[in-house]
């Protein structure tokens, strides 16, 4: 599977719909954007909020949400412990965005694990090859002569 | 003749203004803002402009999409 950064730039590159998104965790630290740093964090500040205002609505667990406003729509699509916000223009096709996004989460997911160094295991004794022989044979002649 | 051109006249105005309503109609409709939650257990809760909760998510996605462009 992709790393996450391939995975917001799959994104951002199948879907011409989406503006930005941003990848964050519920203490709303970023995982990963398509805009810089500062932005990132202020827009999943604010994506953060509208996600736990919205959890307020229902009873059971929220799992994705938009809201459309004459500007554009916003979606915060969430897996587990990890959520991805993005924006679009105005009269989006909703189903394909938030397949793509949930896609793309997933990719997060699925962060390849670093490789942990193992330590080495001791390297058995090569097994020698039988010495071959060195000293050239005597010839039949040469041992009948003497 | 003049009669058939004022019969094809009144035809026309009357499939233009109806396409001009169906088409008022449908933008009425979506500007219509909106906030649609997903539950787990596959629930859909839809709120519309003028509830209390649907303001307050609305603006919050307002504020989200003005920080977006700045």
């Amino acid at each position: 599977m992709a790393p996450p950064a391939d995975a917001l730039a799959h994104l951002t590159e199948i879907s011409t719909q989406i503006q930005f998104a941003v990848v964050f965790d519920r203490e709303g630290t970023v995982l990963g954007s398509t805009v810089d740093d500062d932005r990132a964090g202020r827009l999943a500040a604010k994506a953060l909020e509208l996600f736990r205002a919205a959890e307020q609505q229902g009873q059971q667990e929220l799992v994705q949400l938009d809201a459309a406003v004459a500007d554009g729509t916003v979606f915060v699509v969430r897996d587990a412990d990890r959520l991805i916000a993005a924006t679009t223009g105005p009269e989006p096709t909703v189903g394909l965005v938030f397949y793509d996004l949930k896609t793309c989460l997933r990719g997060f997911g699925d962060e390849p694990p670093k490789p942990k160094s193992k330590p080495r295991a001791k390297r058995a004794p090569a097994k020698r090859a039988p010495a071959k022989r060195t000293t050239p044979k005597k010839k039949k002649d040469d041992a009948a002569s003497s | 003749m003049p009669r058939r051109r004022r019969a094809l006249a009144v035809a026309a105005a009357g499939a233009a203004s109806a396409a001009g309503a169906v088409l008022l109609r449908r933008r009425a409709g979506r500007s219509r803002d909106r906030a649609e939650l997903y539950f787990a257990d596959g629930s859909l809760v839809t709120l519309t402009q003028g509830s209390p909760e649907a303001d307050r998510l609305l603006a919050h996605a307002r504020d989200l999409l003005a920080a977006s462009r700045r």
